[in-house]
């Protein structure tokens, strides 16, 4: 099976009902994507299929048709997307593992409006849990990133 | 010393520290500092001022023995360290170290002996100091109690500054001038002329000189990173999907394993048939255990999916099976003889109640599970030499012991590596995990496996948060509460926890009436008694442990005396307040959210303040009662804590404990049948969500000298806050957790 990953083709021997979130993380070594709940309960494992956020434990490696880009496709330490910076700045992250779906749910929401209003975020976000508390810095990093993406 | 050291842990209990009366030290032992771990791996030129510094020509490492659970404690530790050290932050790295006596706990005794954590009176100074002695005799490395800070503060700053003019003494024998001349800044010594010297530089020569000893900790007006906003040390990692966790972890020749338990827990597995597994693909191993089944296979997905196609006969629970039972066990402990402790007589209650108004009213809480986000793993490796243990864990010496006891081998030969972990809450200090990864990889010796719990055997094998009623009696007269009779029964999860740590303790249990007995008013008669309910399920350390259900009991029921009486639930409390850092938090909040302020016809307010692990924490909510339902608009929260030492992640850190309250104080409850936990996942134990958070504006309050922890003392006073300011808005008294069971939330 081929999948394309961060812009890199993978060619990966696997049943076509393996999560990719599975793929990804065992297969292919790639863990800033996180397993939280296995249910689409918990955003964790929210990565891009062509820009748009999906919760990669509940996409079956076989029904994949587009490409994928994970946390570390979106940006690095050295080459930071707008969304990652915003993280930074606002500092939300506490114990930092719902974070990567958590930045990867707003940067997939800034894609698809560019302004939106603190509903549209509360809504867009509610999906992603994070059991450290951090909403308030996830509702102005978002916002910031935002202005970030406007001024781009 | 053995002896001395089995009746130190006996005598020990994490959460709720307990001692028989009588233990003794030789003063030899406890005047013995232990051993500075970082000396025996010390290499040519490595110099090794004491357990936290290291320096070699290659560079500065910190070690921050406090495991990172979120909380920013690796941060913190090496900001404390650096101060003195007189380091940036970019020039360091840190390590949590190999686990070792010389990281003791100097803070946990506090809150662990049985007086009120502002009471300097002699007894409790004296039983703090013998808790003190304990610790350091056991070694008792922990991260828990809310004690990283109070244990840093002091010990951190010292050890910095011991290196710091160790490094001036190397430089001023290299240089022949007196030490007095030299400065340091930017991790070196800076000669009169200007010239630098590298720390790196100096260490081999730093390495051949005794340790300088007397040193004089800075003034706080000369701190450049304590107080400060900086950035955290691992902000970036957390924001780029570069910070590595336990779960992530990999090395060569590792194979993955997951398990299933008996979800009646502690009970055995009767039998089971993995034929339908067993051939599945990337199945390498079923292994049976006396508690379950456990599959290595080359992919975790892999692992868990053969485990759904065994068939497993489990054991009945050890307890009730059915949660009726469980409530029925609470309600029939408020007996003389479940009577843990009196906590409180002040006055005379029955006198009190014989006369005035009286107002009756019963409260619950439930069972509550940790569930951090990052599921239990361990990657292990036995050997017949050594056992190696990846994973994140509080009690790291503990985990030592207990896997050396497990595999009869030394505890020298356990070697517990210390991860960052995904969030904790007090899940971390339990074993399970541990136990199980050493269980099946001792099966396959010489491979590593990493064992990976799915969500829901997560759940099914966490220890809650204990159960618990309260029944509240009082009485007011002329527009003022006058009497208190607050009798609360819960299980005692410090007993359930300490039996598992194999160290029953004798004692009362400091944690049932934790937050209500202590509480800082002054009313006329009070009492607060502690019943402890036989153990039914297992519970455990639940973030910020007993305060959690005490202190909704005791702010519920005050909230309800004061409106009976008919006076302000801010203006009642501050008149009742006998202790001027409980006075100033509630001034705090009562300026910050404009108490008294009009709201509009469907909003209300509500306040509470609870003293846990020493830190008065004082609440305001304000709730709108709106057509889809409760909207929780602000919460306005201020502490004293003495110093803020990282202001930046204590606002984090404070507003993440009102959220783990006011998110579970809503929605969150774990109910057993047939004898399991019947909340499997988040669907049906979520805490907050986004959607649900309030503003959140957060004050650390700095009057006191003493210097106190911030991860807990947020969490209880949210629950009552929140129900008092439901009432408030619509009349609706809530007495028992979850809320959502009787009000509908936005």
């Amino acid at each position: 099976m081929k999948l394309n990953v961060n812009g890199s083709p993978h060619d990966v021997d696997v049943e076509d009902d393996m999560p990719l979130l599975w793929v990804l993380r065992d297969e292919l070594g790639i863990k800033g994507v996180k397993y939280g709940c296995g249910i689409a309960q918990c955003g964790a494992c929210t990565v891009h299929v062509d820009g748009v956020a999906v919760r990669s434990c509940q996409l079956a490696a076989g029904d994949v048709d587009g490409d994928i880009t994970t946390i570390e496709g979106l940006g690095t330490p050295d080459a930071l997307h707008a969304v990652q910076a915003a993280w930074i700045e606002h500092q939300v992250a506490q114990c930092g593992y719902c974070q990567s779906g958590q930045i990867m749910q707003a940067a997939s929401l800034l894609d698809l409006n560019a302004t939106p209003t603190d509903d549209q975020i509360d809504q867009a976000m509610s999906g992603n849990l994070c059991r450290c508390g951090t909403y308030p810095r996830i509702r102005a990093a978002v916002k910031t990133a935002a202005t970030k993406l406007q001024g781009a | 010393m053995g002896r001395i050291k089995t009746i130190a842990r006996r005598s020990f209990l994490i959460g709720s520290v307990a001692i028989a009366g009588g233990v003794a030290f030789g003063a030899y032992l406890v005047k013995r500092d232990p051993d500075n771990p970082l000396s025996a791996d010390a290499a040519e030129g490595d110099a090794v001022f004491n357990p936290w510094v290291k320096i070699n020509a290659d560079g500065i490492t910190l070690v921050t023995p406090h495991t990172d659970l979120g909380q920013g404690a690796a941060s913190m530790q090496a900001m404390l360290i650096a101060e003195e050290l007189d380091v940036e932050l970019d020039q360091i790295t840190t390590t949590p170290g190999k686990p070792a006596a010389a990281y003791y706990n100097t803070a946990l005794a506090s809150e662990a002996v049985p007086f009120r954590s502002n009471d300097d009176g002699f007894a409790a100074q004296a039983m703090r100091n013998t808790m003190g002695a304990v610790m350091k005799v056991l070694g008792a490395q922990v991260t828990g109690g809310s004690t990283s800070v109070p244990d840093s503060f002091d010990k951190l700053r010292q050890a910095g500054a011991v290196a710091r003019e160790t490094l001036k003494a190397a430089a001023a024998q290299e240089t022949g001038l007196d030490a007095g001349q030299l400065g340091t800044e930017r991790g070196a010594v800076i000669l009169p002329d200007g010239t630098r010297i590298d720390y790196t530089a100096l260490a081999a020569r730093a390495a051949q000189i005794d340790p300088v000893s007397d040193v004089t900790l800075r003034d706080p007006s000369q701190w450049r990173l304590i107080g400060k906003p900086l950035q955290r040390l691992d902000i970036v990692a957390k924001s780029t999907g570069t910070q590595t966790y336990g779960i992530d972890l990999e090395v060569d020749g590792m194979v993955h394993a997951s398990v299933r338990m008996n979800p009646r827990k502690g009970a055995p597995m009767l039998g089971y048939d993995a034929t339908a597994a067993e051939g599945m693909r990337g199945v390498k191993q079923i292994v049976a255990l006396p508690y379950g089944v456990a599959v290595i296979a080359d992919n975790t997905w892999r692992a868990f999916r053969a485990l759904e196609e065994i068939e497993i006969d489990w054991a009945q629970a050890p307890y009730p099976s059915e949660q009726a039972d469980h409530w029925a066990a609470v309600e029939a402990s408020f007996t003389p003889e479940r009577l843990d402790k009196e906590w409180r007589n002040d006055g005379d209650v029955e006198a009190a109640l014989e006369k005035g108004d009286i107002v009756k009213a019963e409260y619950r809480a439930p069972y509550v599970a940790h569930q951090p986000l990052e599921p239990l793993s361990a990657l292990v490796t036995v050997t017949p030499e050594r056992v190696d243990i990846l994973a994140s864990h509080q009690l790291p010496r503990f985990v030592h012991q207990r896997i050396a006891a497990r595999l009869e081998m030394d505890d020298g030969q356990i070697h517990l590596h210390n991860q960052y972990a995904g969030g904790s809450f007090g899940h971390r200090l339990e074993f399970d995990n541990i136990d199980v990864a050493v269980d099946v990889a001792r099966e396959v010796p010489g491979t590593p496996v990493k064992l990976t719990f799915r969500r829901e055997e997560d759940f099914a094998q966490d220890y809650n948060r204990q159960i618990g009623m309260a029944r509240g009696r009082g009485a007011h007269a002329g527009g003022r509460v006058t009497a208190v009779d607050l009798d609360i029964a819960t299980v005692s999860a410090s007993r359930s926890q300490s039996k598992r740590l194999g160290a029953p303790v004798p004692g009362p249990d400091t944690q049932i009436a934790a937050g209500a007995w202590n509480m800082r008013y002054a009313v006329p008669d009070l009492r607060v008694r502690a019943y402890a309910v036989p153990e039914l399920a297992p519970t455990s350390s639940w973030r910020s442990v007993g305060a959690s259900t005490a202190g909704f009991f005791a702010e519920s029921f005050l909230d309800e005396l004061i409106h009976a009486a008919g006076a302000d639930p801010m203006a009642e409390r501050l008149r009742l307040a006998n202790d001027p850092d409980a006075r100033a938090v509630l001034e705090a909040v009562a300026e910050m959210s404009n108490w008294g302020s009009p709201l509009g016809p469907k909003q209300g307010r509500g306040v509470a303040l609870v003293t846990s692990f020493g830190v008065p924490v004082a609440e305001v909510v304000e709730v709108t009662d709106t057509d889809d339902g409760i909207k929780i608009d602000h919460v306005w929260v201020a502490a004293e804590v003495g110093r803020v030492v990282d202001p930046v992640t204590f606002e984090n850190v404070v507003a993440g404990g009102v959220i783990w309250g006011l998110g579970h104080a809503m929605n969150s409850e774990i109910t057993y049948s047939d004898g399991r936990a019947e909340q499997d996942n988040y669907h049906l134990s979520e805490g907050m969500r986004l959607h649900q958070c309030p503003v959140i504006e957060v004050r650390g309050l700095e009057n006191n000298s003493t210097v106190r922890g911030i991860g807990e003392p947020p969490v209880p006073p949210a629950a009552p806050a929140l129900a008092n300011a439901i009432f408030a808005a619509t009349g609706v008294r809530l007495r028992e957790m979850p809320f959502h069971k009787s009000v509908t939330f936005v």
